[in-house]
């Protein structure tokens, strides 16, 4: 009974944090139809950053979180500047393939600077600290990083539901023309979503590196993951994406566990394809 | 007679370089009811986009109160004093009544202002009260209609430009909504519109243009466009 819950724990922790990722892939989405293929890679680029801060400058992934989501949050938004905002309007396919192109180049130049090889942040302030509940074991850093995960995300859910910035960007998705006529300058909020998007992977990137090992490719499987829970919760919905990553979690660790670690994404990718299957707007959408 | 507000010169306009308003002027003096009418695929929504900025003359120019705004992108109008209701209504259908109103004021910093002129609204929309937290999409047309009006006017705009109010709406809830644009008026705000329902926006309006293929064709005192010949042989049937 408790090994049945420690596995639900630690998918829901896991679930908390793919819902971060996803959701600046959904917005992103949501706002402008461009899916950003370079997602997992601004992951990577988190972890790098916030690995190279633990390890050079000493500053604790939780702090330097901060200054990934500011890294990440400017990255996006130059991408949409010089790379996005000249596809848009064009062919469906040419942001796709821009950001591919991008994703292609960051891992790349990854892999030239840092080398494959993986790294591991050491001695962080969270290491190796637990909490016990009876038999159950809830790691600190994957505790830590759920939680704040799952507090932005509501932070999110606010600005989009409640602010008037969050109307404006709901607007600008619904209907951009119309949403020029209220004064609000569309492509000033693309540029503030794509970076909202970016910060999002941001911060959750930072974050992860306290108890994750970063390499070159680390970003691919996140915006794998990231691609498939937007789809299943629907796109654009940032609940739907809560509630999708918390169910891939949750199949990739009781799958890992109970059937085998090399099955856990057949059963994750196994559920994605019933549910299109079923009901192609995700669970979700509009 | 009073000053032109907005000033037409001549402008030409094409989609992706299809021509399909070749040289039309007008003008707008403060406090009148301007209506352009025309048949279908004239020209006339196509000249209120680009006076409202969503496109832009390939030739020719657009004054508004003396300034030259013809390549003035459309989301700096408002700030200007030109509020555009388009064609279709183009609510935020997803968001509440409430949220689309406050939206049409998303260039006002004031919380008080904005207050101020969200009651105003409500009070010459009374419907628009009870449908507050209502999501603009389960409204009836008429209501959307209104609430389109209404955030037009969100912005306290020196300009209301109305393009095809009677889009989808009985004929008594047309006239309804007419009689608002009329009430609108006579509060201070000029008014250019565009209407399919020829004897309709003729009856509240001062002054009218009719377009037929993207040229202005006739021009004058709405009275005496209702009583010419020519106009009530093509838009009213008689």
């Amino acid at each position: 009974m408790s090994t049945l819950a420690q596995v639900l724990l630690d998918g829901l922790l896991a679930g908390m944090l793919y819902a971060l990722v996803a959701a600046g892939l959904s917005l992103i989405w949501g706002v402008m139809d461009v899916i950003n293929f370079a997602h997992g890679e601004f992951l990577m680029v988190a972890m790098y950053l916030s690995y190279w801060m633990g390890f050079l400058a000493h500053v604790d992934p939780l702090f330097s979180w901060v200054a990934s989501g500011v890294f990440v949050f400017l990255l996006g938004a130059l991408t949409y500047r010089f790379l996005v905002s000249r596809c848009i309007g064009k062919a469906a396919m040419a942001p796709l393939l821009a950001t591919f192109g991008l994703s292609m180049f960051l891992k790349n130049l990854c892999l030239n600077r840092f080398s494959p090889n993986f790294r591991i942040l050491q001695s962080t302030l969270l290491e190796g600290k637990k909490i016990l509940l009876g038999n159950i074991v809830i790691g600190m850093p994957q505790l830590v990083t759920g939680i704040f995960s799952l507090l932005l995300l509501f932070a999110l859910y606010f600005l989009m539901k409640k602010t008037r910035l969050g109307w404006a960007i709901q607007a600008t998705a619904m209907d951009r023309e119309a949403a020029e006529l209220m004064g609000i300058n569309t492509d000033r909020i693309y540029l503030l979503v794509f970076g909202l998007g970016g910060a999002c992977v941001g911060i959750a990137g930072g974050l992860l590196t306290s108890y994750l090992a970063v390499h070159p490719e680390v970003g691919s499987l996140f915006g794998l993951i990231a691609f498939l829970i937007v789809a299943l919760g629907g796109f654009g919905s940032i609940p739907g994406a809560l509630a999708a990553a918390v169910i891939i979690g949750l199949v990739e660790a009781l799958a890992g566990f109970y059937i085998a670690p090399v099955f856990k994404y057949v059963a994750v990718f196994a559920i994605y394809l019933a549910v299109i299957m079923v009901r192609p707007k995700g669970l979700f959408g509009w | 007679m009073s000053e032109a507000i907005l000033k037409v010169c001549d402008i030409h306009c094409a989609y992706d370089a299809v021509p399909v308003i070749h040289g039309i002027s007008l003008e707008v003096r403060e406090g009148e009811i301007v209506a352009i009418v025309g048949a279908n695929g004239a020209g006339k929504s196509t000249t209120m986009r680009t006076i409202a900025g969503l496109m832009h003359p390939v030739k020719g120019s657009i004054f508004f109160c003396g300034e030259d705004i013809s390549r003035t992108p459309g989301h700096s109008m408002i700030t200007k004093g030109i509020s555009f209701v388009p064609e279709g209504r183009r609510l935020f259908s997803k968001l509440t009544v409430k949220e689309n109103l406050e939206l049409g004021a998303y260039t006002e910093k004031n919380r008080a202002v904005i207050e101020e002129r969200l009651e105003e609204v409500l009070t010459l929309f009374p419907i628009l009260r009870k449908r507050a937290n209502q999501v603009a999409e389960t409204m009836s047309g008429g209501e959307q209609q209104m609430c389109a009006i209404a955030r037009g006017l969100m912005s306290n705009p020196k300009l209301l430009m109305l393009d095809e109010l009677s889009l989808g709406l009985m004929p008594s809830l047309v006239e309804k909504v007419l009689e608002t644009v009329v009430e609108i008026n006579r509060k201070g705000t000029t008014i250019l519109l565009v209407e399919q329902m020829v004897q309709e926006a003729l009856e509240i309006a001062s002054r009218g243009y009719v377009i037929q293929t993207g040229r202005i064709v006739q021009e004058g005192p709405a009275k005496d466009l209702l009583e010419s010949d020519s106009v009530r042989k093509a838009y009213m049937g008689l």
